[in-house]
């Protein structure tokens, strides 16, 4: 059984022939199209490093079938930087120390940029501690991670009413 | 995961004939699905995509004042949706406090409904278990089971449901509209879910080939969106299941209580919904001595399925926390921490 699905990632258009039904997102992304940025933990939907964005909006790509995608926009950590200038949170997560071995981190910067366009944290650490829940580091740089999010945040609030200016 | 045929109906009708052909399985976001068919505790043969259906991710508020929520709604859209957070709170910080951010975003109004108990003795195919493989026995009596149901279990299944948000559906009396081969129906959401007796494989009252289309709320319910609460117990802060719930809405007038709705989580194959408590309450004081005697009949029944008698204590606190915070009054603004018994650390210094 094949099928044949669209997807758009990282703002490029891909046609995707799947000869296999079961394949997730994450295994797509990983293991058929080459973007190993994103990283499977858990594969259970426990520890958010496979946190993608899907139409915008921040998904487990582990508990998520390619198939049931078809026509969706997918946003990975490979698709953030411009050239060589890092995303404000990217930069922000280097600047805070939001990391320490790194395998969260694609994930916690993807759930971090779902998280800022919600809208729902304003500048509350705890609201933003509880809206990051779904990313788990075992090394413990949770401090920093609530740093990097708070001035990632403001430094998009600051370039958006520029650009609205 | 097992192999299985992958179905994309176009209609409801379409998708409910798929489904009529036994090893089928609806599929929305598959957050709860896809996990159980990866340790092979769910083994569907086909797997019928229902993500597409036209018309079923609506919000819709019915002229009477109630809202009918189509089934693929997802649960963050639904928390957030400002009419209805304001409208059914206790419902909103339910959903809240349930799963991660990333689940809420895919999971379905229909999927959490429709979620499997998270027993872990279900999920280890090397355990037995009565619900997954029926006559199999029960490996949760006897084992570990400190978290394991309290009231309305048998000694054929022990497990408990996992959701939040139903525990608030079944205190407001929400409704659950059905399609299936044999036309449409309308389930009280008390109803749909099960308690095990000698058949724990038969978890809801759905009939096969049935799909949930979508959730009803009534007018009514909207009385006690001044006084409701969802409080919740977990072994951590945030991301995990309740140890145990309970959701309390009051009408208060002048100190005394009108009317009462109290529903608990965790305890039970079913979100437990408490009446004679609420008939209890109706019509006396607010008082804390009154709020303890009906947490107090609210586990009148309850009984320990093992290590687990100090649920019964926990729980019978969480009602009484769950009512006397529904008299302080629903919050102006979702807390920080959603369902939380414990003081907010807004302001705290730790990050600076």
């Amino acid at each position: 059984m094949s099928l044949s699905i669209g997807l758009t990632i990282n703002g490029q258009p891909r046609t995707v022939a799947l000869d296999d039904p079961r394949v997730t997102l994450l295994d797509l992304l990983r293991e058929r199209l080459d973007l190993t940025g994103t990283k499977k933990g858990c594969d259970r939907g426990q520890c958010g490093a496979c946190t993608v964005l899907v139409d915008g909006r921040r998904i487990n790509s582990c508990l998520a079938l390619a198939a049931s995608l078809d026509g969706a926009t997918v946003t990975t950590i490979e698709g953030l930087a411009d050239g060589e200038a890092l995303h404000p949170v990217q930069a922000a997560f280097i600047e805070h120390d939001g990391f320490q071995c790194g395998f969260c981190t694609p994930g916690q910067i993807m759930s971090a940029i779902g998280l800022i366009a919600e809208g729902h944290a304003g500048d509350d650490p705890e609201r933003i501690r509880e809206l990051m829940s779904g990313n788990i580091c075992r090394c413990g740089a949770y401090q920093g991670i609530t740093e990097a999010v708070l001035e990632a945040q403001k430094t998009l609030a600051e370039r958006n009413r520029r650009d609205a200016a | 995961m097992n192999r299985f045929d992958y179905i994309r109906p176009v209609s409801v009708p379409e998708a409910i004939a798929a489904a009529a052909v036994p090893g089928s399985a609806y599929l929305a976001a598959g957050t709860n699905l896809l996990d159980l068919m990866k340790v092979g505790a769910s083994r569907p043969e086909r797997v019928i995509n229902i993500t597409r259906l036209p018309g079923l991710d609506r919000i819709e508020w019915l002229p009477d004042g109630g809202v009918r929520v189509g089934t693929l709604v997802r649960n963050s859209d639904l928390a957030y949706d400002e009419r209805f957070a304001k409208t059914f709170p206790v419902v909103a910080e339910a959903l809240l406090s349930g799963a991660s951010a990333q689940l809420r975003n895919a999971a379905t109004v229909g999927g959490n409904l429709m979620q499997r108990t998270r027993c872990a003795y279900f999920h280890d195919l090397a355990g037995a278990c009565n619900r997954r493989e029926p006559g199999s026995g029960c490996d949760a009596l006897g084992g570990e089971n400190r978290l394991q149901a309290v009231l309305g279990w048998s000694e054929h299944c022990i497990a408990t449901h996992p959701s939040d948000f139903c525990v608030p559906l079944a205190a407001l009396d929400a409704i659950v509209e059905v399609e299936g081969p044999h036309g449409g129906r309308e389930i009280a959401l008390d109803t749909l879910h099960r308690l095990p007796g000698a058949t724990p494989e038969q978890e809801t009252a759905l009939l096969p080939g049935e799909l949930i289309v979508a959730l009803r709320l009534p007018a009514e319910a909207s009385s006690f969106s001044r006084n409701a609460r969802y409080i919740k117990l977990r072994e951590r802060t945030s991301y995990a299941f309740a140890v145990v719930s309970a959701a309390a809405a009051l009408e208060v007038e002048g100190g005394t209580i009108r009317k009462a709705r109290i529903a608990l989580g965790g305890v039970a194959a079913k979100p437990w919904r408490a009446r004679e408590a609420e008939a209890l309450l109706e019509g006396k004081q607010a008082t804390a001595q009154a709020f303890a005697e009906a947490a107090e009949l609210a586990l009148a029944e309850a009984r320990p399925s093992g290590d687990n008698a100090f649920k019964i204590e926990l729980a019978h606190r969480i009602v009484t926390r769950a009512l006397s915070l529904a008299l302080e009054g629903t919050p102006q603004a979702m807390p920080a921490l959603p369902a939380s018994p414990f003081p907010a650390l807004s302001g705290a210094n730790h990050v600076i």
